[in-house]
This record gives C-alpha cells, structure tokens and sequence, in this order.
C-alpha cells in the first residue's frame, strides 16, 4: 500500500499553497473552463499562443490539493512549448496517472510528483482535471466546459 | 455506556457483519450513513431466506410459492405502514427509492393539479432529488419554483415562509431532515401553515427515516417519501405514503401489469391502491427486505435509537470543536447526527483520501445539494454521518485522523 507522504508530495502541498501562474490572461487567445461535477472542482485555464506556440498559460479555480498542484505545475510546464508538444505532453501524463501501480513510469521530469496518484484511483479525475481543459482549449473544435464525468 | 437507556451499542454492532471489517489495514469507521446505512445480519438472512425458499412472482399464481411470496411481499407493506403511521396499508406504494417516489407525485399529481402561473414551494436546503422534478415540471406547466430560504445555521426562514405561501402554491415540497447540514425542520407546523394556505405537502424523508420517529398521520402530509437503503434496509426499494383520497384522485404514472383491473385494446381500467402505481414485477425480495429492516428499527426502538444519536451528535460537536481550523457546516437548534465540516486550508477532497486511510468513511463533496453550498459560498464540504451503531470511539478515531490531515499539510 502507497503512503499519504507518496501522494501528498512535499512539492504537491507547496503548488496547492502557492498555486503558480494564478491569474487571468486577458485578453488570452484561448479560454476553457473544466468542471469535476464530482467533487465540485472547476477551474478556467486562460493561453496566449502565438505562431502554435504557449507562450503564456494561468489559472484560477478552486479545487482540492491534487488538482490546484496539477493545474499549476501544467502550466509551468506548457509554457514555451508548441500546441502539438502540448498535446503530447497530455497522453503521456493521461498514462502516468492511469497506468497500473507498480508498472514503469514514463520520464516526466517535475509533472513525476503527481504519479502516486495511480495508486489512488478515486483521485485520478482530480489531477486530470487541468489537464483535460488543456486538451479541450487546444481542440480543433471548441465544444463548452469540459467535464471529467 | 451510563445512560438511562442503556443502549447496548456493542450488541447492535454485532448484528452488521461489515462493521467487523477492515480497510487499508485498519478497522472500518463507517461515518457515511447519510449516503447509506449497512445492513443487520437480520436483514441479509431475510434475503436469502427470501431467493432459497420463497421465490416466486407475486399476485400472480394459484401455486404454493406465489402464494407465498406473495404474503411476505403484503406483509412487509404492512409492517412499513404501521412504521410510519399510515392509516391504511393501501396507502404504501413501493417504489424504487426515495427519487421514484417524488417524480411519481410530481408527474401524476403535479401535471394533474398544476397549471400555469401555479407555484410550487421548495426549501433552500432540498437534496437535488426534491428539486429537479419540480423543475421539470414547471418547466412544463409554465409554473415557478419558489424556495424558502435559510440562515447561515441552516434553519429554514418561517417568516419568508409565511410570506411565501398564497393562493398560488399549489404543493410545498420540503425535507424532513436536511443531508448535508442535519436540521430538523418543524414540519408540524410547516404543514398546518401550508393546508392554511390550500396547498399540498410532500415530506422528503429519505434521511428523517432512520434517525427520528414518523408518524404520517400526526404529521398529516398528504406525501411522504422514504427510500429503503438508508433504513438499513436493501437498494432499489423506496416507499411513497400518500393519503389514500389523494392517490385514488391520481392519474397511474406508469402502465404495465399489476397496474390494472382489465385491459382490452379500446381502454383499460386501473387496479385498486395501491397497485396502481404499481407497474411491473415489483421488487418483491427488496419490500421483503425492507419489512424486515423495519422490524429491527422497532425492535431497537427508534425513540432510543435518537436518544442515543442525540448524545453522539452531542459528543461528536464538542470533539470536532477541538480540532484546529475545523469550522463546523449547519449549526441548527434542532439537528440529527450528521456533522459537516470544512478545514483551513485542506480541501474537504484531500481529507476524505486522509481520513480513509485510517479506516474512515466519511462523505467529502456537495451532497447532492448544490444550491446548499452555494447558499453558503463554499464549494464542498466533509461530512460524518451517524448512525445508531456508530461509537464514541469511532467519532475520537475521526478526531485523530483529522489531526493526520492537519500533519500531511503542515
Ligand atoms: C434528503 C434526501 N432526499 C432524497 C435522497 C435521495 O435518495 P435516493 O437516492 O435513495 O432516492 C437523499 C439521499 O441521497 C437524501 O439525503
């Protein structure tokens, strides 16, 4: 059994206390809300992206601990990168979080703290959340708030 | 435990054979008993009594097993009557939990009784359940949705009630007790103000069901509303009281079998009460069971089982009190044993994981009552909710594993 300490990284609670990138772009060139009806959680993700490149990515939302980290150690890591890359970035974190506990893990660099979350898999919506809203506000096809139900 | 009644809490837990388990390695603290209770051994027995020597479609067959079942199924709605104080059996329709039981009344009487321009009256503190199919229906009907609303405590305004109530009101449709924040609502004399006015009442007693006693008839709701899973009894069976005058006025809900006295292709006439809303195979093994959730409630007592829960509500106040940064969620003067909180800085998400790995199930979230959590700007809460077999310990073991959240975020 995985520890409180393995999920609760001490870098997980510092990103929930003092969320990076928490703020509104405006004007931002793309919007997205998401919503975990589940537990309530919602957050507006906000991106400048010029030429298919992020060059700027905020967030504001309430949520619990796994999803204001999530949020905000996604945008940290988005920021300078190209749309596609982006994309990329979110299957290989989708199989992070989702992956069989035990099995090995994809090199992610600092998003790595979030993969205790296999090991509780009530909580994977919650660090998923950002992650989805990104997904959707660099869709072909905008379709309203994203949920994770 | 010292108390008058002497409660043997030790021998209750002994009937519920889950409360012997352990999760993540530690005992269970079952503390999410607004969202179901477990079942006593005298009710899982009852089940498989039920599927190994009674098994058979109801009212149906002259053999010896229909009849059969057919009596238990009778008896159980009997046993349910007498629980909450109907007049007549007739009167108890089965259905499948307490959300059947408000749509029932809400598309049969409330498409036949309300009209447009007609209000229908809800509370501010209403589970998701005893809202939108009120919404449906006004939606329909071009009618409007009024809500009475609450203190920060989470007691019902009567003033606005008064206020509220007028010609227009056609149904007042407001819980006995609230999930989320554990107010008992003065439905006497909410009911009396609300036949003053010419309107109709529905109870929802989906929570009140197992921590207070009901009596209908004293009550006299014209609906009340209980589903089976929180009164210890099975999933998929809930009851919808209704005064016998009221469901003979009614129009059937759904069509089928057992809904009818005879069918030909030109019309078809409806059965007797209660069978009219009665549509299909019902779920026969789940009245069974219920029945017999009821008859360990009575054999209890539930004048003792709320005494008892009043003291565990009592010590459980003054020990989350204790605990830093902890805010208690409804403060009402008259409360059953349901305690919703919020902590400084941990969400209600984070510590429903912490406290679970020690054991402790406790619901975190918006309680399927949203507007409640609007209501009071706060997107979610955790909640432990008590029941009769719940202990002092269990409640010092919740204590504790608040601290351990406290300590994993600094
Ligand atoms: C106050 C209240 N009303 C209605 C319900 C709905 O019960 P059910 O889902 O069994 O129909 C619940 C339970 O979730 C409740 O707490």
């Amino acid at each position: 059994m995985s520890s409180l300490t393995d999920l609760y990284q001490e870098v997980i609670l510092d990103h929930n206390r003092r969320p990076r990138n928490f703020r509104v772009i405006d004007p931002a060139t793309a919007t997205q809300q998401g919503y975990n009806p589940l537990c309530g959680d919602r957050l507006t993700l906000y991106l400048t992206v010029a030429d298919g490149r992020i060059t700027d990515a905020a967030f504001q939302g309430s949520g619990c601990a796994i999803s204001k980290a999530s949020a905000s150690l996604m945008t940290e890591a988005i920021k300078g990168r190209t749309v596609d890359e982006a994309r990329a970035l979110f299957d290989q974190f989708h199989q992070m979080i989702t992956s069989p506990p035990d099995s090995p893990l994809p090199e992610m660099g600092k998003l790595a703290v979030l993969s205790g979350v296999r090991d509780f898999p009530t909580r994977v919506k919650c660090a998923g959340l950002a992650w989805h809203t990104l997904k959707a506000a660099v869709s072909d096809q905008p379709d309203g708030p994203v949920t994770t139900e | 435990m010292a108390t008058a009644t002497a409660f043997d809490v030790t021998a209750i837990r002994a009937d519920f054979p889950i409360l012997g388990t352990t999760v993540h390695g530690k005992p269970l603290v079952y503390l999410d008993n607004a969202a179901t209770t477990q079942k006593p051994r005298q009710v899982l027995q009852v089940l498989a009594d039920y599927y190994e020597s009674s098994n058979a479609n109801v009212h149906r067959g002259v053999h010896y097993l229909s009849g059969r079942a057919s009596d238990l199924f009778d008896l159980a709605r009997d046993r349910i009557a007498r629980f909450i104080g109907a007049a007549d059996s007739k009167e108890v329709v089965f259905t499948r939990n307490a959300t059947e039981g408000i749509n029932l009344v809400a598309q049969s009487w409330g498409r036949a009784n309300v009209a447009a321009g007609d209000e229908v009256l809800i509370s501010a503190m209403e589970h998701h359940s005893n809202i939108v199919p009120w919404q449906l229906l006004c939606a329909e009907k071009g009618a409007s949705l009024r809500v009475i609303p609450m203190s920060d405590a989470g007691e019902l305004d009567l003033e606005a009630f008064g206020r509220l109530l007028g010609p227009r009101t056609k149904i007042v449709a407001v819980t006995a007790l609230s999930n989320v924040l554990g107010t008992v609502n003065p439905l006497a004399d909410m009911i009396q103000a609300a036949h003053a006015a010419g309107a109709v009442v529905l109870v929802d007693g989906a929570q009140a069901a197992y921590h207070l006693p009901v009596h209908v008839q004293a009550l006299d709701c014209d609906f009340f509303v209980l589903t089976g899973h929180k009164l210890y009894g099975p999933t998929g069976i809930g009851v919808l009281y209704g005064k016998a005058a009221r469901l003979e006025a009614m129009p059937p809900w759904q069509g089928g079998g057992d809904m009818i006295s005879s069918v030909t292709f030109e019309r078809s006439t409806w059965n007797v009460l209660p069978y009219k809303f009665e549509a299909g195979t019902p779920n026969i093994s789940g009245a069974i069971g219920l029945g017999a959730a009821v008859d360990y409630v009575t054999s209890v007592g539930m004048e003792r089982i709320q005494a008892y829960e009043q003291e565990l509500l009592a010590y459980g106040t003054e020990a989350l009190r204790t605990v830093p940064g902890l805010v208690l969620v409804g403060t009402a003067a008259r409360k059953a044993s349901i305690l919703s909180f919020v902590m400084d800085g941990i969400h209600p998400h984070d510590l429903g994981t912490i406290v679970d790995r020690e054991g402790v199930a406790i619901r975190t979230g918006h309680h399927c009552a949203q507007p409640v959590m609007d209501r009071l700007g706060i997107p979610a809460t955790a909640r432990a909710s008590l029941a009769m077999y719940n202990t002092r310990e269990e409640i010092d073991a919740l204590v504790s594993a608040l601290h351990t959240a406290r300590k994993v975020f600094g």
